[in-house]
């Protein structure tokens, strides 16, 4: 039985190209199992970074040509942005998309759901099961063995990170959006994710604080009653396109007497900047500016990919012990019928005996099956152990071949 | 047998102690490792004091020595409640390497032996010492846990672009927990002074060096509580205060107890 992968992802087909193969979820599910038809077994992944066929046969070359077909029937000219691959190399391949080293974003963590879905939408079988099962498992244990996931990776997430390094959970947290572009309501949708509610939008122009404050659950503020709001807030995002401070470090300060001590962290996503750099300054306020978020997703992908050497020989063991399970699949029929064969000589060298056995009171017996029995197992164990290392090699196909030929095994039915 | 218990418990604190220390350096498997020197370390104190408590009759850890020992076992314990979490190894490393020093001082001092006998009841003595040591452990917490405020909130103010290199709890986490640990060590240090002070009074025992800064201690720590609790203190400032407690914590544990146990 073979592996086969067939598909394409962002490193070979630009988005235009992508998004022609891209397949939903119900047709993810038909396509698997049309491919599946004639006893194969079948998995589509299809994220917005890649459509991949996975597939399981017993004549690779056929089912290659079969998955080259269906996706080349959503597009003739993907199949120039194809990879093929088989066996240990799909395996390997699989093991990477999971931990989310082939990521656009190293070690981003959605990939691992998606792998997941793929598999329940797919028709699996032995081996289809076993190679996705052991995907999820090496990406779960890439992220809790490596601090690949665990930085932020856009200045949104920085952003919302930072509210948990200052606050720690954000269920409660109070966040007042000046500006209601988009750059600040997708911040505020990343701190909204993680619990903190926004409690206003302030912007020049009210009808899109409206606007943006109807969309987010909260209230418009105009721009000049920040400061009258400033003494609740936890979080505050500006990213205006005014020209000077819409906030200055005087109006913070008297907000501070209100604050009973409480922090403040101040997210300018702005430029020219909203805010006064002189608010870093004061006590319990933290003002982190584009340029401070954007050194900080840059130390991320740095970090990730320092973490993603780890990485990868995590997912070089598991596909490594995967391909030590797939090639003894080719031994495992020999070593089944040697023992088999073992088996019945014993037994019915067991039976010629029986007139003398009969001799025997049941404890005997029941020794002499178990002294032959363990006979049997002794001889048979270290064939079996060298056929399984032979198996991982690339002549355990000799070796099964070898054994059958020695013993006579499946002699019988030809 | 306590000698033998001794080695292993100081071994385990000291690798504790510098895997963390590694662990700053580069986050994983020293972290890991030095979490478990903790556990083990800990157990086998906890069996050293076992051992000490068996072989005498009355409370065993009455001399500067030995209080010194279950000074030191009650940091790790009040330690252990948080340190297993991988965010809270930063702190393990402000914790370990004192625990091992002061156990190293307790053996010098012949703390981890079997102990003297003291001229006070053994109630006295578990109410008396017991409760000022729980307190000063709990204290100790709490300035660990203040001190990694400051290192943290330095680093937010810095905007170190490596922020998210190491898990640290976050800030109001560190200030909250460094709150409630002194808000649960304070009633303790409040009974286990009433209580030494009664003694005192009935003995007619002057007020030596020792007793004086603990009370100066218990108003420190009691300020910090009112202020906190006020909303008047807060962050880096609470936490300049608790250091401040912890520097008389260890005064009175380190430079003065001769005076008291003489």
């Amino acid at each position: 039985m073979h592996l086969v992968l067939v598909g394409t992802s962002h490193h070979r087909a630009p988005i235009e190209l992508r998004e022609r193969v891209a397949v939903d979820r119900s047709d993810a599910r038909v396509l698997a199992a049309r491919l599946a038809e004639g006893g194969r077994e079948a998995v589509c992944l299809s994220t917005c970074n890649r459509t991949e066929l996975y597939l399981a046969a017993e004549d690779g070359d056929e089912a290659e040509l079969d998955a080259v077909a269906a996706l080349a029937a959503f597009e003739p000219a993907v199949e120039q942005a194809l990879y093929r691959l088989r066996d240990h190399a799909a395996a390997l391949h699989l093991f990477r998309v999971a931990a989310g080293l082939d990521s656009l974003v190293p070690g981003e963590g959605e990939i691992l759901g998606q792998v997941r879905a793929a598999h329940e939408l797919g028709t699996t079988g032995p081996l289809l099961d076993r190679v996705f099962r052991q995907a999820l498992h090496t990406g779960r244990k890439v992220r809790a063995q490596t601090a690949i996931g665990e930085s932020p990776a856009s200045v949104s997430a920085a952003a919302a990170a930072l509210a948990e390094q200052v606050f720690g959970e954000l269920d409660g947290r109070s966040v007042l959006l000046v500006g209601a572009g988009k750059v600040s309501e997708q911040t505020a949708r990343s701190l909204l994710a993680r619990g903190a509610g926004v409690s206003f939008v302030a912007n020049r122009t009210l009808d899109r604080a409206e606007g943006l404050a109807r969309r987010l659950g909260s209230d418009a503020l105009p721009l000049e009653r920040i400061e009258d709001e400033l003494h609740h807030a936890d979080v505050l995002v500006a990213s205006t396109s005014a020209s000077g401070f819409v906030l200055d470090a005087a109006a913070v300060r008297r907000a501070l007497g209100r604050r009973r001590g409480r922090r403040l962290l101040l997210i300018d996503l702005a430029v020219p900047r909203d805010l006064d750099p002189a608010i870093h300054e004061l006590d319990g306020c933290y003002l982190y500016d584009i340029d401070d978020l954007e050194a900080i997703v840059a130390e991320t992908f740095s970090g990730r990919r320092r973490e993603a050497e780890r990485a990868e020989a995590i997912v070089a063991a598991e596909a490594e012990k995967f391909h030590e399970w797939h090639a003894s699949l080719e031994v495992v029929p020999a070593i089944a019928s040697l023992r088999a064969r073992a088996e019945e000589i014993r037994e019915a060298e067991l039976r010629k005996a029986d007139a003398l056995l009969a001799r025997l009171d049941d404890s005997q017996r029941r020794a002499v099956e178990s002294i032959t029995a363990q006979i049997v197992n002794k001889l048979l164990h270290l064939p079996t152990v060298r056929l399984k290392q032979a198996a991982a090699a690339a002549d355990g196909v000799l070796y099964a071949e070898a054994v059958r030929h020695l013993f006579g095994l499946g002699e019988d039915e030809r | 047998m306590a000698e033998l218990l001794f080695w292993p418990a100081l071994l385990l604190y000291g690798e504790a102690a510098v895997g963390y220390l590694g662990d700053a350096r580069r986050p994983g498997a020293a972290g890991r490792a030095a979490t478990w020197g903790v556990r083990l370390g800990w157990l086998a104190q906890t069996a050293l004091l076992a051992v000490q408590a068996a072989g005498r009759d009355g409370f065993p850890w009455a001399g500067w020595a030995g209080s010194l020992n279950l000074f030191v076992w009650l940091v790790v314990t009040a330690y252990l409640i948080w340190g297993c979490r991988r965010s809270y190894r930063l702190l393990g490393l402000t914790v370990m390497p004192l625990a091992a020093a002061l156990l190293v001082v307790a053996r010098a001092g012949g703390g981890t032996g079997t102990g003297a006998a003291s001229r006070y009841s053994s109630l006295f003595l578990v109410l008396h010492v017991g409760l000022v040591l729980a307190a000063f452990a709990g204290f100790t917490l709490a300035a660990a846990l203040s001190g990694l405020y400051l290192w943290q909130e330095r680093r937010l103010k810095q905007r170190a672009a490596t922020i998210f290199s190491r898990p640290v709890p976050a800030l109001a986490t560190l200030d909250a927990l460094a709150f409630r640990t002194a808000a649960w060590s304070l009633p303790a240090l409040t009974l286990g002074i009433a209580v030494g002070a009664a003694r005192l009074v009935a003995d007619g025992d002057p007020v030596d060096a020792l007793v004086a800064v603990t009370g100066v201690t218990w108003l420190v720590w009691a300020a910090y509580l009112a202020l906190r609790w006020r909303g008047g203190l807060a962050g880096r400032h609470a936490a300049y205060l608790a250091l401040a407690g912890f520097t008389l914590v260890i005064v009175a544990r380190l430079a003065l107890p001769a005076t008291h146990f003489a």
